[in-house]
């Protein structure tokens, strides 16, 4: 089968762009990268990330100034007909800000920069990007972030939790998270966003391959919806 | 026309920069028993009517420069 192609959007300031690139083709997919400023993402797109970094040096509020980048327009578009997008870190702070996925992310309760591997539990199994898991099964991913606590209000947050879209828990209290929340998806399930890397988690040599569960049930997402929309 | 607009964590929010404020003035002998750090933000204008103005800061605001979930504005116009 033709590799699906995965668009990688780069700001200024994202930095993990190329090892998500790299892990995304290692598991199958075409990556291409789309700058910023593009309006349109590459043809017969099937799947978008939004990778780990500091966008814009996260002046004003992390991801809120990418999220009104004209890359994003085309994301939306993307989102709204049902493709899959997934926002890794700075990625998942965009996505909050571009009101892509509810909550937002505020900086770590610890007042500290969280750098280490984490243990994730999987509180749905029932996404696209979750279906190669089960669920409560646990995944050991990295995060390196500084503003990685989720918030949301209380009717949110009891709506989502309702809803399923509640997907990753992190095992201990990482950042302050709400309910230690560490990956929400959309109503709709076609956008996720999780502040840990499953992109520097694809190899036991770097510690954990338990990322590629993820990446590898987004790369087929992306195959579904090349076909879904040919 | 200036337009300056107070950016301030909402309460009930957890202000972790101003947590941390907060404790090195106590470490500098302060008796500080609450600091919360917000941002300010200075605009100039094409001259416009102060309500015209009004109205594209109000904007301004909801599309980006405060994030209604955590932040709350408030909004001063020059000479209103």
């Amino acid at each position: 089968m033709e590799r699906p192609v995965v668009a990688v959007v780069v700001f200024p300031g994202s930095n993990d762009d190329r090892d998500a690139a790299w892990a995304l083709g290692a598991l199958g997919a075409h990556t291409e990268y789309v700058w910023h400023e593009d309006e349109e993402l590459p043809e017969a797109t099937g799947a978008v990330v939004l990778p780990g970094g500091f966008s814009y040096g996260d002046y004003l509020r992390c991801g809120a100034i990418a999220s009104v980048a004209p890359a994003m327009d085309a994301v939306r578009r993307f989102a709204a007909s049902g493709g899959p997008v997934l926002g890794i870190c700075n990625g998942f702070q965009i996505l909050c800000e571009a009101r892509l996925l509810p909550g937002v992310l505020r900086p770590n309760r610890q007042l500290e920069f969280a750098c280490r591997d984490t243990t994730v539990r999987v509180e749905s199994a029932d996404t696209i990007f979750t279906r190669r898991c089960e669920t409560g099964q646990e995944l050991v991913l990295p995060v390196k972030h500084g503003e990685g606590a989720w918030h949301a209000d209380e009717g949110q947050l009891v709506q989502l939790a309702a809803r399923g879209q509640i997907v990753l828990r992190y095992a201990d209290d990482v950042n302050g998270s709400l309910d230690r929340i560490a990956g929400v998806v959309n109503e709709a399930g076609n956008v996720l966003g999780l502040m840990p890397h499953p992109e520097h988690a694809v190899d036991p040599l770097l510690g954990s391959a338990d990322g590629a569960l993820l990446l590898a049930a987004f790369v087929d997402a992306a195959a579904e919806h090349v076909l879904a929309v040919a | 026309m200036r337009a300056t607009v107070l950016v301030r964590p909402k309460d009930g929010i957890l202000d972790p920069q101003g947590e941390a404020v907060r404790g090195s003035l106590q470490k500098l002998g302060f008796g500080v028993s609450g600091i919360r750090v917000g941002r300010v933000v200075d605009i100039e204008l094409a001259a416009l009517e102060p309500a015209l103005a009004r109205e594209q800061v109000e904007r301004m605001c909801s599309e980006l420069l405060a994030n209604p979930l955590i932040e709350s504005v408030e909004i001063r116009l020059e000479g209103e």
